[in-house]
């Protein structure tokens, strides 16, 4: 409760500051320092199980450990991309604190659709980040690629959120309960009503649109390419965990009888999304976009919880949601520092910049689930989650063969960074970088590597 | 009346809009039928609801009936922020190139 209420206070706190300030740094400093009392609050609420606002919420939202700590994590994550990238929004135009105000409001609905509890609450959470990600992708008013951008993720959202109501209707009239709680809703208990059946099918293809898997995954890389890249940081990392976290709590209960069937759908979209995002990472040439694909490629990962819906999967879930919107967000913010966005702008940085060299190695090494980095914590939590399943062993077979194909374009770009020379002798690869800026980066690729030597200072927060 | 005729009302109006996001080019038109597609889930909604209110469960407990009525509200206060948002994209767009036409969106392919 602490997170929604504090959250959407500070945006409208930010859009005063917008109207009546002309300072250009100010919001920064105040949505940082928000940021922290938000994670504070939501830590204190974590803890002792009690929040400082009391309301009657009807059970339509709960506040248990588990959507606490992945609200705790989303939270840090933001954190950690203010003080990276803070300064990086401050130059996409001239409305610095609406900027910062539509984030805190994209992360009010990241904390009603990570604690929703009836289908009512998890339509307005995800209307809520989407809406003003529509805005802050086209915020970049004058470059064309970025109206397209906006254009298109503007009509794919509101499109398969015309799917996901149809979705919520079907199962509201196939329910004879009449209810829209999800713990009230008993899939696969005794006869299943056809119309829940289609509803079901239809809330499935409405989140594989937001959380973008394959066949829904079209509109990402043209999206995440033409937004600005301090954004597409943001959309890739803490708003897909978060559309994640929302797809397994909305079929966590599981499906009784009914498990084997959803399965096979599941694994189809698995395998897929798996295999072609990898492939098609193979051949980008700009980094951006490599990203794009390579947050599809991860989705993939991803989707292993969904399949599994046991306990290892909520805590490998909220485990790669650290790992991975951490590594993300380091890289994107070496990437947004480079004045060159293809692979090869990257060469010779280690001489030049050694610190960003060595902490974005850290990062991508993350990314692609090598030993010691949290990246491969997360992705054996998720393997390990569907052993436990049992029955589809090639899938995760076809997991392993699809983070190998992952090593190559993720080491294309170290072996950029350390093995090529720079083509331009004398220019500087990068813009201008602050002392705090490459701390920051330090501290980020310090708690990866924390995350995955000792991966339970993450888990163990479930189970407060 | 019975309730399929509504569901088959409700289908039709849904699949014109995802048919219309589908096949057409202009932006105005592609978000009329999103639009189509949201009020034919709340003519649903509103249609299972007074379903509901005559089945056993609505009839011990009436007031769980017109929580289909409030999402209704719900969608439609969506809908209305999600026009304000998706007229100023299109009026952006159109303010750079004077197009108003989906076929121009193919830049970022290459």
């Amino acid at each position: 409760m602490n997170t929604i209420l504090l959250t959407a206070f500070l945006g409208i706190v930010l859009m005063m500051i917008g109207a009546f300030s002309k300072s250009k740094t100010l919001p920064r400093f105040v949505a940082i320092g928000g940021i922290i009392v938000i994670l504070i609050a939501n830590m204190v609420e974590l803890l002792s199980q009690e929040s400082f606002f009391t309301f009657n919420v009807k059970n339509m939202l709960t506040f248990n450990s588990f959507n606490l700590a992945f609200i705790g994590v989303a939270l840090l994550c933001t954190l950690i991309y203010f003080l990276l990238s803070g300064s990086a929004i401050e130059k996409v135009g001239s409305y610095v604190a609406e900027y910062f105000a539509l984030l805190f409001f994209v992360l009010c609905g990241v904390a009603i659709s990570a604690t929703f509890n009836t289908l009512l609450m998890l339509f307005i959470g995800i209307e809520i980040i989407s809406i003003p990600l529509y805005i802050l992708t086209g915020s970049d008013k004058r470059n064309l690629k970025s109206n397209e951008a906006a254009l298109k993720y503007f009509l794919m959202g509101a499109f398969s959120t015309g799917i996901m109501l149809m979705g919520i209707a079907f199962i509201y009239g196939g329910n004879d309960q009449a209810t829209f709680y999800i713990s009230q809703l008993g899939f696969g208990v005794g006869k299943m009503s056809p119309l829940i059946a289609i509803g079901l099918v239809f809330l499935l293809i409405s989140m594989s649109f937001k959380v973008s898997a394959v066949p829904f995954h079209f509109w990402t890389p043209d999206v995440y390419d033409g937004a600005p890249t301090v954004f597409t940081s943001f959309m890739a990392t803490i708003v897909k965990a978060a559309g994640f976290f929302a797809f397994l709590r909305l079929f966590d209960n599981g499906f009784g009888v009914l498990q084997p069937q959803w399965q096979k759908l599941i694994v189809l979209i698995t395998a897929a999304t798996l295999v072609l995002g990898n492939l098609t990472a193979v051949f980008q040439q700009s980094v951006k976009r490599m990203l794009a694909y390579s947050s599809i490629a991860q989705a993939g990962f991803m989707l292993f919880a969904l399949f599994a819906l046991n306990e290892k999967a909520k805590e490998g879930l909220i485990l790669y949601a650290a790992a991975y919107s951490l590594a993300t967000i380091g890289i994107f913010a070496i990437l947004i520092k480079m004045k060159d966005y293809t692979i090869d702008g990257f060469n010779g940085l280690a001489k030049k910049q050694p610190v960003l060299a060595v902490t974005g190695l850290v990062f991508l090494l993350s990314l692609t689930g090598v030993p010691l980095t949290a990246g491969f914590q997360s992705k054996f939590y998720m393997l390990m989650a569907a052993a436990e399943v049992a029955s589809y062993t090639w899938l995760i077979i076809l997991a392993v063969l699809c983070a190998a194909i992952s090593a190559y374009y993720y080491f294309k770009i170290i072996q950029a960074i350390f093995f090529k020379e720079s083509s331009s002798a004398e220019g500087d690869l990068t813009e201008n970088i602050t002392p705090a800026f490459k701390l920051m980066l330090i501290i980020t690729a310090v708690l990866i590597i924390l995350l995955g030597v000792m991966p339970g200072l993450l888990t163990d927060w479930l189970y407060y | 009346m019975e309730i399929r005729w509504y569901i088959g009302l409700a289908v039709a109006l849904f699949s014109i809009g995802v048919m219309g996001v589908l096949t057409r080019r202009n932006a105005i038109i592609v978000f009329m039928c999103i639009e189509l597609m949201l009020n034919a889930v709340n003519l649903l909604l509103v249609a299972f609801s007074k379903m509901h209110a005559l089945s056993p469960v609505g009839l011990t407990n009436p007031s769980v009936v017109s929580n289909a009525q409030i999402f209704v509200f719900f969608i439609m206060v969506v809908a209305a922020a999600e026009v304000a948002v998706g007229l100023a994209i299109i009026v952006m767009m159109y303010r750079n190139t004077h197009v108003v036409d989906i076929n121009f969106l193919n830049r970022l392919k290459n």
